[in-house]
This record gives structure tokens, C-alpha cells and sequence, in this order.
């Protein structure tokens, strides 16, 4: 933000933003029972909330957290995502040891040693109907929960030159997997074929021609709104919005992001998007920007919004997200879940006065 | 690769073809194994799986009315809510039979996983569920549109589903533990449904539990009771006089009983073996639990039972799950009833439960105040009985072993396995711990034991048996011709990963080229000993010898192997001799760090999936 342009900012002028979404925030840390304050991943099933962290999974039930640690079965302390299959309530937990799935009290692990998963750190998972897509440091994976099969995904089957992969997010007709260093593949699912979208600059972090294709290699999110046929991307420099047809960048110094370096995109739908940042979070509805976060300079809760003409309206508000390094989110309702550095927040919705 | 799976193909296409034969030719016993009533109690709905037919019998004179052909080896049956329809699980043809009760014609065959064996339909009477004994999972089927929307993750051997009287929770039992670290006790679960979300909310752990087969509810939803195995594996079989082999054994759960508590049902020196189907009196004063290996069905008095457990405290109760001397104390009766009774039914009045004779073709119609056999009605069948048919007897029945222990059918459930390594032989304790091996179709595949000692299967069945599991009397040379004809008539159950069309997949395919490579991949010889298919050659893919691929222990008196076969092998987990892989991957993975069993280290992950999914074709 402090790269952007001609920037007026003006303190607690809620009229004279465009409206955007507002939330009173409830911090979770170590204190209210979190097993660690960094969370890596949060993930809603209705009224139940499952936090990745650095040193367990938590689930939040009826006001209380219950933690769950290798011993009880977790592949691994570190959970780096947390993926809930919405029909059968089925938890898969994405670890630096495997990948677990919890249902209903149990415990089962998949590791590269007991089964078909290519590789013990995974770092993403996704539900699909009955397949579990998975992106682990040695490509994806995929497993058939109904005939238990384990189909991967390298660089001898793909386009996929760089097999870290870092997260996938699947449709029933396009999966789309972030590979870090190696941009955008995409799985036509209805053909089973692979094709790849890279930053047409190559891996140089200067832009060349903003919407010409990817802005970078170094992907870290995916976000495939399948009704609306539109892919988001995170990047470490920037993220991206493509229709199929055309891409659509966002930089720091031109949009509402707050920075470059993302963690994560979460879409809304193709419009809107929930960016997580290592300097706030922040969302964008197609035209306005705003971003939450206790302020860099003071700490103190803020909250900015960028108007389409490129008007940046400082907020104070009584609370903001635990942290402005933001992992990711997820969706409540109205409200909304935020995993970061220091905590796990909770946004409860405010409707505009 | 259009010959990869030639061989199999065309090996399944002759046992199709004789089955499809002896269907045609010879009449084949009906083995009822499960029936229901109609809600007026005027019919009785029998599950034949030796026939594959649903045989409906009028009750008032006891004649079959229809005999309605089915899938292959039906197991289970379910009636809708309205009582219109009848639901039959076809356990080998991965089907549902939906049939009109009115006029016994089938209406739809729906689809499930792989090898549903019972089922159940919710009280809207919109969904069906199907419990998946293979897939270890339980299928939703909308009955509207006859698709499955989504399978929930049950446990290992997922077999036989109860409600609860309200309808809100389907209750899952399995006849298999769950997977588990190698040497520990095993573990069961009790898989709780939520119909209202058709999700798994619940899973009750039953500890040192193996095979669990059938739950009651009380009607008023407070008592459940679940028939099952204790099995005492993780000790030598060397303690058969003190009854330390398996417990026959019943979980209590519900209000009605706080925590969960186990109870043998056994006595001090009788057993009543293989406790199957289970029901409750309407009145919930009476329990009746058909024990299939000991030819009778056990009568529990709920009201003395009842007042133990809440007369007990914690200690007492974690007590009863070894205590012989308990049931005395609450088994009000024990009744003789025909051939390897298995499912269980009771009228709405409770006056009159009905028990499915498997091996003799009948239905026992019990009169539950007088406790007797009222009646008995007869199926059909042949009349005759072959050796095949004798040898299933007595495969299925204790009554050899020291006082009715076990019998073969109590580790080899439903001729298949138990999922647990035992320590068998009289070697010294500890010593050459074994895993319990599939047995269909092993007529050719002898050398038995995994030590390769039994030249055939009349050594394996007889004085070894006799002497080392039964401790009891010994089978006389006709009675162990007739077991050993059964069992080389067990036939192999049908491949699920095999293509209908008969072609492989592209992984199947790669799999196979690893399967039978001579080369690693950087060009050098594979030493033939190394190569997969000469070890595991042939049509069961076992040369029959005894092979050192380095899987022993120190506990093994050899480090020499029985090459088993790998037919099927998807079924057997855990693998190697002892059952210390849990999955096909560690055979690799795990235990084969120096390619003695195959050379696998150079292979990539993506190549062992490859690998693996071929040998599940098999």
C-alpha cells in the first residue's frame, strides 16, 4: 500500500467509502486453548471450525477447542491445510508427515510408506466428490475413496516442471493445482489431460505485460469458482484472475492489495475474492477494495478501503484480525474465519449502519 | 497388455462358466443365512446365498411360496418402511436387488460398493444404506433416482446395519478389526449414522474385539446389543483348557447400560461359539443370540443381566468381558436349533423367533415362552447331502475342538480370514507368529502353512488341527475327506478391480510390464530368483516353495517362506508371514530394503502404485 499512487486517506469517514464488508473480530490464541498460535489453515464445517496449526489441529465446538496431536492419530503435528468433504463431514488434514482423515472420531493416515501418496509433506488438500486431490512437495496426488486407487501426478505425466506443489482447489470439470515455481496447472477432468500457465516474463519478478498471462511462477494459492468458469491465482508478487480466455493481474501499487506476497486466494465468487497477505487481508468485491489488520506502523486495528478511483479511506475500528501475516480463511455465513501468524480470528459480520 | 489380463480374464470367464453350469445342472443348496417378516408376520422373507434366490415362505404353512432369483451370494435383506418392497444384497455382484412384495417380481437392481451385505432403508423410506464388507464403507443410495450420491467411511469389513427405533441412527458393525499397529490388541468400532445428515457421527471403539456381526436396539432405544469375537491372538494357542483362544461374547451398549461392557457368553467349560444374529424381546426382557458354530440359539435374561451391570462397578464390569462364570448368572436357556443358525427374527409379539439354518436348509421356529423348537420349516434343496456339503458342517461347527471352543469357521469367517497373525504352533511362545491367510480356491496351491510343512490339505486339516488348535477329538478319516472336499470347493469370489470389458487400465497395464520385467530400470539383469513372476507364477501365481525373501525375524525358526498365492490379494491385509505389512505398499516400502523380496528400489512412487494396482487384479 505504501507503494500506491495518489492515495487520500482520511480518517473515520465510514460515508465516505464505498460499503464493504464489516466485522468485529474475536482473536483465538494459545490463551483460549489454541495449540499454537500460528495457524496455518482454518476451515468451516457449519458450526464446527477446524484450525491447522503449527503444533496440532484444533476444532472449535459449542464454544470450546479440543486439540488433536499425533498421538491421537494426526499424521503430524504441523497441519498445513484442512479440507472438510461437505457431504459425508469427513475432515482431511494436510500434514508435514502425511495426510489424515478424521471422521467421527478416527484417525486414518496415508503416508508414502502405507500408501499411494507420493509424498509426506502436504501442503494442500481438496475434496471432489468421492476423490481427494492433494498437492504434496513431490506433485499431486489423487485418491479414489471408493476404490481406494492413487493416481500421481509429476513431471513424468504433466507439464508440471516443478513438482512442489502447494495447493489445489478441483471442480467437477477443471482441477487446478498452484505449483510453486511452476505457476497454474490445469486437469481437464472429462479428458484427463494437463496443460500448465506460466508468467509469460518467465520467473523474473518484473512485470513486463501486466495482464498478458500469469504474473508469476511462484504460486502459493488457487481459487476455481466453477459456476463461473474463473480460476484465481496467489503469487509471491502479486495475484491473478483468469476467465479462460484473459487474464486479469493485481499488484500492490495498482490495486487494494496490501502487498505483493500472498499466502492465499480464497474466492467468493468471480468477481469477489479474499486475499491473505503477509500485510493484511484483504477483499476485493470486482471494484472496491478493503483490507483488515492491525496497523504496521501501530498496531492499532484499522481498516482500508480503495475505492475504484484509487481513494484509500483509513478506518479505525475497534478490532481487527490477530495478525496482519495472514494464511488463509474461510467462510461462515456472513462471517468470516482468519488463520495468521498470531492467532485465529474470527470476523463476525457488522451490517453497515 | 491385451494379453496382460488374458489370463485372468479368461480364468474368470471359466469359473463364471461353471457357475453358470452348476447353477443350470445341478440344484444347489439354498443356505439360508438371513430372513425377515412381514410387518403381520404372515410372511417370511429368506435370504438363500447357496442359491442365489430370496425364498418367501408363508408362515401359517410353512410353504414357499416363491423362490425369486437374486444376485450372487446374497447376504442381507431389508424391507422398506410400507413393506412394498424387498431389498436383497448381493455380496458378489455389488448389487441390490429391489423386489415388489405384492408380486414378487424384481423391480430395479441399484448399485453399490464393493460387496454389500446388508442393508437397511431409513423411515422416510427415500434412502437405502448398504453396508460394503470389501470397501469397508457404506453406500447411500437414493431410492428416487436409484444413483448413489455418496459412500461414508466405515470400518474394516463394514457387514451388518441396525436403526435405532426413532429412525435418527443406523448402528454399522464389521466383521474384520480395524487396521492397526502389528502385535496389539485389536480393535473394532461401532459406526454411528446420522440419517437426518446421512453422515458418520459417531464411532464406538470396542476394544479387544475382532469379528462383530449382528446389533439388536431394544424397542425403546436404550439397550443395543452386538454379537462378537474376543479373540486371544496376541498369546500362544497354547491355553485352549482355560478357554484363552476366542471369547463368543456380546457388547452392551446404550442408557440402559452407561459405558459399553462387554459379557461372555460362554461358561466354564462349554462354549457356545460364533455368535451371529442377535434380537430383543419387545418387552425387553429377553435377548436371543444364535451361536452358528455350536448348532444352538442363547437365551438371555435381560432383567437378571441388566441388574449385573448396574449392580457392578467399573472394575467388575471390565471383569465380565473374561469371565466364564458370569453367564450362568443371565443365559436363561440354550436351544437347539438346525445346522450353523445365522440370521434371527422375531415376531412383533415376541412370541415366535424364526432362525435361518444355513447348512440345512431350514427355518427353526421357536416358541420363546415355552423355549423349544415349535416347528421346522423346510426350504427345498436337494435332499441328498455331498461331502462338500458335510465338510461345510463341519468347517462351520466347534463341536471338535475342547469343550466347543472354536471351529475353523471362528478364524476363517465365512470361509475368508480374521485379519489377525496368530501364535500358533506348539514352537515355543512367541515364536513364528503367523498371519491368517485367505483359503478360496487352495486345492492347488499346497504346499499349507507358511512354513510349507503341510504337504496338502488333508495334513493341514487333520492331525494338526486335532492336535494343535482342537486339543480335542480327532476327525475320522471320512469326516476329513468331507472337509477337505469343501474345502477345496470354496471358490474365489470376483475380482473388483478387474474392468468389465476385460481390458486393463493404463496403470493396470504399467503394472503388469513391472510385474513381469527382467531388467531394472538402468539396463541391468534382474537375477531370476528376484523376478516377480517366478516365485508367484502360474495360475495362483505361487510356485509352491519355499522362498527366503528376507522377512524374517528372530522370532522365525526359518527365515523360509510358503510362496503364498495372489489371488484376491486386495482381501488379505496385513501381508507377509505375520502380518507385519499393513498394506501392500510396506511389503515394499517397509520390509524390502535390500530387493530380496523383488527388486523395488528403483522403482518410483508413481511406479509401485503402478505395481500394486495390477497385483489387486489378480
Amino acid at each position: 500500500m505504501r507503494h500506491a499512487l495518489a492515495l487520500l486517506i482520511v480518517s473515520s469517514l465510514w460515508a465516505a467509502a464505498p460499503p464493504m464488508p464489516r466485522f468485529r473480530w474475536q482473536n483465538f490464541t494459545t490463551a483460549d486453548g489454541l495449540p499454537d498460535n500460528k495457524v496455518f489453515s482454518v476451515a468451516v464445517d457449519g458450526e464446527r471450525v477446524w484450525a491447522g496449526t503449527d503444533n496440532g489441529l484444533a476444532l472449535y465446538e459449542k464454544g470450546k477447542w479440543k486439540v488433536f496431536r499425533p498421538q491421537d492419530g494426526l499424521a503430524h503435528r504441523a497441519v498445513l491445510y484442512v479440507a472438510v468433504d461437505k457431504r459425508t463431514r469427513d475432515v482431511w488434514i494436510a500434514t508435514m508427515g502425511g495426510l489424515s482423515r478424521y471422521s467421527a472420531g478416527r484417525f486414518d493416515t496415508y503416508t508414502q510408506l502405507n500408501s499411494g501418496l507420493s509424498n509426506d509433506v502436504v501442503y494442500g488438500v481438496a475434496v471432489q466428490d468421492d476423490e481427494v486431490w492433494t498437492a504434496t512437495a513431490a506433485g499431486a496426488s489423487r485418491l479414489n475413496t471408493r476404490t481406494g486407487q492413487w493416481t500421481l501426478y509429476n513431471e513424468r505425466n504433466t507439464p508440471m516442471y516443478e513438482i512442489w506443489t502447494y495447493a489445489v482447489s478441483p471442480g467437477k470439470d477443471k482441477v487446478y493445482y498452484a505449483v510453486w515455481g511452476g505457476g497454474v496447472l490445469e486437469y481437464d477432468v472429462k479428458n484427463d489431460r494437463w496443460k500448465d500457465y506460466n508468467d509469460p516474463d518467465g520467473e523474473t519478478e518484473i512485470v513486463l505485460f501486466k495482464d498478458q498471462g500469469l504474473i508469476h511462477e511462484i504460486t502459493t494459492s488457487v481459487s476455481y469458482v466453477e459456476k463461473d468458469k474463473i480460476v484465481w491465482v496467489a503469487t509471491y508478487f502479486g495475484a491473478s484472475r483468469y476467465d479462460g480466455r484473459n487474464w486479469r493481474n493485481f499488484l500492490d501499487q495498482d490495486s487494494g492489495l496490501p502487498s505483493n506476497f500472498l499466502n492465499q486466494v480464497k474466492a467468493v465468487d468471480g468477481n469477489r475474492a479474499w486475499f491473505s497477505t503477509d500485510k493484511g487481508l484483504a477483499y476485493f468485491d470486482g471494484r472496491n477494495w478493503s483490507v483488515y489488520r492491525p496497523s504496521l506502523e501501530t498496531g492499532r486495528p484499522e481498516m482500508l478501503i480503495r475505492d475504484q478511483a484509487g481513494s484509500v479511506t483509513r478506518i479505525d475500528v475497534p478490532s481487527a484480525p490477530a495478525h496482519h501475516y495472514v494464511y488463509g480463511v474461510d467462510f461462515q455465513g456472513d462471517d468470516i474465519w482468519v488463520a495468521t501468524a498470531k492467532g485465529l480470528s474470527h470476523g463476525i459480520a457488522v451490517k453497515a449502519e | 497388455m491385451r494379453r496382460a489380463l488374458t489370463f485372468a480374464a479368461v480364468t474368470a470367464a471359466v469359473a463364471a462358466f461353471a457357475w453358470l453350469l452348476a447353477g443350470a445342472g445341478a440344484e444347489r443348496y439354498l443356505s439360508p443365512i438371513e430372513l425377515a417378516l412381514s410387518p403381520g408376520g404372515e410372511r417370511l422373507y429368506v435370504v438363500c446365498e447357496g442359491s442365489d434366490e430370496l425364498a418367501v415362505v408363508d408362515v401359517k404353512s410353512g410353504k414357499v411360496l416363491r423362490r425369486v432369483p437374486v444376485g450372487r451370494t446374497p447376504k442381507g435383506l431389508a424391507l422398506s418402511p410400507d413393506a412394498k418392497f424387498v431389498y436383497v444384497a448381493n455380496s458378489w455382484s455389488d448389487t441390490v436387488t429391489e423386489i415388489d412384495a405384492q408380486t414378487l417380481a424384481v423391480t430395479r437392481t441399484l448399485h453399490s460398493g464393493f460387496e454389500p451385505t446388508s442393508v437397511l432403508v431409513d423411515r422416510e423410506g427415500k434412502t437405502l444404506y448398504a453396508a460394503n464388507r470389501i470397501g469397508g464403507n457404506i453406500s447411500v443410495i437414493d431410492l428416487a433416482s436409484g444413483g448413489e450420491p455418496k459412500r461414508l467411511a466405515a470400518g474394516r469389513g463394514a457387514s451388518y446395519l441396525v436403526g435405532s427405533p426413532d429412525g435418527r441412527f443406523i448402528y454399522g458393525t464389521h466383521i474384520y478389526p480395524n487396521p492397526g499397529p502389528h502385535r496389539t490388541p485389536p480393535q473394532s468400532e461401532i459406526t454411528v449414522i446420522d440419517t437426518g445428515r446421512q453422515a458418520v457421527t459417531d464411532r464406538w471403539r470396542m476394544h479387544n474385539v475382532a469379528g462383530v456381526f449382528h446389533a439388536a436396539i431394544s424397542a425403546d432405544g436404550r439397550l443395543g446389543i452386538a454379537s462378537q469375537l474376543r479373540p486371544k491372538n496376541l498369546i500362544p494357542l497354547a491355553h485352549v483348557a482355560h478357554g484363552f483362544v476366542i471369547g463368543n461374547s456380546l457388547t452392551l451398549f446404550g442408557p440402559d447400560v452407561g459405558d459399553s461392557v462387554q459379557v461372555l457368553i460362554d461358561e466354564v467349560e462349554r462354549y457356545f461359539s460364533l455368535p451371529f444374529g442377535v434380537a430383543i424381546a419387545p418387552d425387553k426382557r429377553a435377548a436371543y443370540v444364535s451361536t452358528s458354530g455350536s448348532d444352538s440359539v442363547t437365551v438371555l435374561d435381560l432383567d437378571k443381566l441388566l441388574s449385573i451391570l448396574r449392580r457392578s462397578g467399573a472394575r467388575e464390569r471390565a471383569r465380565l468381558a473374561n469371565d466364564l462364570s458370569a453367564s450362568v448368572k443371565f443365559v436363561a436357556a440354550r436351544i437347539a436349533v438346525g445346522s450353523n443358525p445365522k440370521g434371527i427374527a422375531l415376531s412383533s409379539d415376541g412370541a415366535r423367533l424364526f432362525v435361518a439354518n444355513r447348512l440345512d436348509d431350514t427355518v427353526s421356529v421357536i416358541d420363546t415362552g415355552a423355549r423349544k423348537v415349535a416347528r421346522t420349516i423346510l426350504l427345498g434343496g436337494p435332499a441328498g447331502v455331498t461331502p462338500e456339503r458335510r465338510g461345510e458342517r463341519l468347517f462351520h461347527t466347534a463341536r471338535f475342538s475342547f469343550q466347543g471352543q472354536f471351529g475353523c469357521a471362528s478364524c476363517h469367517i465365512e470361509g475368508t480370514l480374521d485379519g489377525l497373525a496368530w501364535d500358533l504352533e506348539p514352537d515355543g511362545f512367541g515364536i513364528d507368529v503367523v498371519d491368517n491367510r485367505l483359503i478360496e480356491d487352495v486345492s492347488n496351491t499346497g504346499p499349507f502353512k507358511w512354513n510349507g510343512a503341510n504337504p496338502d490339505l488333508e495334513t493341514e486339516c487333520g492331525p494338526r488341527t486335532e492336535k494343535y488348535f482342537f486339543r480335542s477329538q480327532s476327525y475320522s478319516p471320512e469326516q476329513l475327506a468331507d472337509l477337505v472336499s469343501f474345502l477345496k470347493s470354496i471358490p474365489r469370489r470376483p475380482n473388483r478391480f478387474r474392468r468389465a470389458d476385460g481390458e486393463p487400465t493404463a496403470a493396470q497395464e504399467r503394472g503388469k510390464a513391472i510385474y513381469e520385467r527382467t531388467r531394472r530400470k538402468d539396463g541391468t539383469p534382474i537375477p531370476e530368483a528376484s523376478q516377480c513372476p517366478v516365485c508367484h507364477s502360474g495360475p495362483d501365481y505361487t510356485n509352491r516353495q519355499l522362498t527366503d525373501v528376507g522377512t524374517g525375524k528372530p522370532t522365525d525358526r526359518s527365515p523360509l517362506f510358503d510362496v503364498p498365492q495372489l489371488t484376491n490379494i486386495f482381501l488379505s491385509a496385513p501381508y507377509l508371514h505375520d502380518g507385519s505389512a499393513q498394506s501392500l505398499e510396506e511389503i515394499w516400502t517397509v520390509f524390502n530394503p535390500t530387493d530380496r523380496h523383488g527388486v523395488s528400489n528403483d522403482l518410483t512412487k508413481d511406479e509401485l502404485n503402478d505395481l500394486i494396482e495390477y497385483l489387486k487384479t489378480l
